[in-house]
């Protein structure tokens, strides 16, 4: 990690944020690197998951919001699971990346543009239409299907519905995402 | 015999990438007289993307389902999908809070109560239908098959929330299969992330973390490995050759629902099974089996003469 300036960029409204939405008590984390030793995805991060915990205890909103981490957490829940203080990491972890996502960071696009996809079928059409998704994604990152060598093999098989399955009540989808972009999220 | 009704919520991933787990669970359950009722005109939970942007959103779409559930009257909805069961389930734990609940319903038609349980398939066939009537429906024991059981990552976790079986070692699929005479080896990695839904985005991650476990089970001398999770299936299965490369090993490891494993041993008809759907076909592995059965019948037979 960088070196940073605890005491000129300590925002406590942050470290208040992350609690309040988390319902989690942040200062209990003592450091014991449970959640990291745990964690599959530490290889890929650029700030493993005790650091994150520590950045928000030191209220350091920019360094943790911008971190390619947050994208990377597969939510898979063993941090949680492992850490000694009973602390939900991997819930402060998805409120880190819904504030990250309000502010505009996203430095793992293209998973950022693949779960937007994957919700943009669930409001178009009320449950995944995988076809669909997957042209929209390559659509957006401009990537040729970076699985073209998976074609030969799944398009045989007809898994892949060419047709979505719409859901028939389509305006309640809607509605759901509507009244939520209305209350001030941030799709 | 008395049987079992629950709710079903088969998942957007069963009506495509996962058809065989839709298609085998809806077999077996019918086998052992559990009858499923789809939830009416059920939509996505929003999976691991909905979450990520706001948990009343995400718990909202899931919420939209159970209140059509809790309109049929029915107090449990079942899931095949570790995705869609932790959704399921996480939106009942915080609608448990009333002010959570008022957010997620102003976001919906019709208001959601809270109180119908989710629970997965492999929960409600390990502790409603249970063991013994497991192994007293088997037609055709998988003797001689070694299985690598691997559950993912969420099926148990949190324990708070999941509420079943154990959080580091499970053991409801391994007994399962046990009952069904499959032969289940030690599979120490049965937890790990297999790599999510990353694998458009970031096939990198994906190809190691699933080349470790198809490692492990390799070296566990796994004819197969029976999985619970469309996501999983989907990494170790039709991802397998992405792995390879990136470990520099080949792999042939047929990596099943243990779902299909279940049907074949109590006898389903192949085509619920769904077989054919599986990348890296199981044909061999259970050919190996059906030799080692007519070989040990006539080491029998031998020692009886
Ligand atoms: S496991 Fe818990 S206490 Fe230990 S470092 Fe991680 S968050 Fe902190
Ligand atoms: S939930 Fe995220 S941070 Fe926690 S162990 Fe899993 S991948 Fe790592």
């Amino acid at each position: 990690m960088d070196g940073v300036n605890m005491s000129a960029s300590f925002d406590a409204d942050f470290v208040a944020q992350v609690q309040a939405a988390s319902e989690q008590n942040l200062a209990l984390c003592y450091q014991c690197g449970n959640c990291t030793a745990g964690c599959p995805y530490t290889f890929a991060y650029d700030i493993p998951v005790n650091q994150i915990m520590r950045l928000v205890q030191a209220g350091q909103k920019h360094k943790t919001l911008t971190c390619k981490s947050l994208w990377l957490c597969a939510t898979c829940e063993s941090c949680t699971t492992r850490c000694p203080n009973d602390i939900d990491v991997a819930r402060i972890m998805d409120v880190l990346r819904h504030m990250a996502r309000c502010e505009g960071h996203a430095p793992e696009r293209a998973v950022k543009v693949f779960w937007d996809s994957f919700l943009e079928s669930v409001r178009k059409h009320g449950r995944v239409f995988e076809a669909g998704l997957l042209a929209k994604y390559v659509a957006r990152t401009g990537r040729v299907w970076t699985d073209f060598d998976l074609a030969p093999r799944i398009i045989p098989k007809g898994k892949l519905a060419l047709k979505p399955h719409p859901v028939k009540g389509l305006q309640e989808m809607e509605k759901i995402f509507k009244r939520f972009e209305e209350q001030g999220g941030c799709l | 015999m008395r049987g079992h009704s629950f709710a079903y919520y088969p998942g957007c991933s069963g009506l495509g990438t996962s058809m065989e787990y839709d298609s085998s669970t809806r077999a077996v359950c019918k086998a052992l007289f559990v009858e499923l009722h789809d939830v009416p005109d059920w939509s996505c939970c929003g999976s691991s993307p909905a979450h990520t942007v706001d948990h009343v959103l995400s718990a909202a779409l899931s919420a939209r389902n159970l209140a059509k559930v809790e309109s049929t009257g029915r107090e449990t909805v079942i899931t095949p999908c570790p995705s869609c069961l932790t959704n399921l389930r996480t939106a009942g734990h915080r609608m448990e809070k009333p002010e959570f609940r008022a957010r997620v319903n102003s976001l919906l038609d019709t208001p959601c109560k809270g109180d119908v349980q989710a629970k997965s398939v492999l929960q409600i066939l390990f502790e409603d239908v249970g063991l013994e009537m497991i192994a007293a429906s088997v037609q055709k024991p998988l003797k001689g098959l070694k299985v690598a059981p691997y559950y993912g990552c969420i099926m148990n976790r949190p324990p708070e929330i999941m509420q079943f079986d154990d959080h580091e070692n499970p053991m409801a699929m391994d007994r399962i299969l046990a009952a069904l005479g499959a032969e289940v080896v030690p599979f120490p990695l049965k937890v790990e992330c297999c790599g999510a839904s990353y694998g458009v985005a970031r096939k990198d991650v994906v190809a190691r973390l699933s080349s470790r476990l198809l490692d492990t089970a390799v070296s566990l001398g796994a004819d197969v490995m029976a999985t619970a999770c469309p996501l999983c299936q989907m990494n170790l299965d039709l991802r397998q050759e992405q792995a390879s490369q990136h470990s520099g090993r080949a792999y042939s490891m047929p990596v099943l629902y243990f779902t299909q494993l279940m049907g074949m041993a109590l006898g389903v008809a192949e085509a619920e099974l769904g077989f054919d759907k599986l990348c890296v076909s199981p044909a061999r592995a259970f050919e190996a089996m059906a030799a080692s059965t007519v070989a040990n019948k006539q080491t029998e037979r031998g020692s009886r003469v």
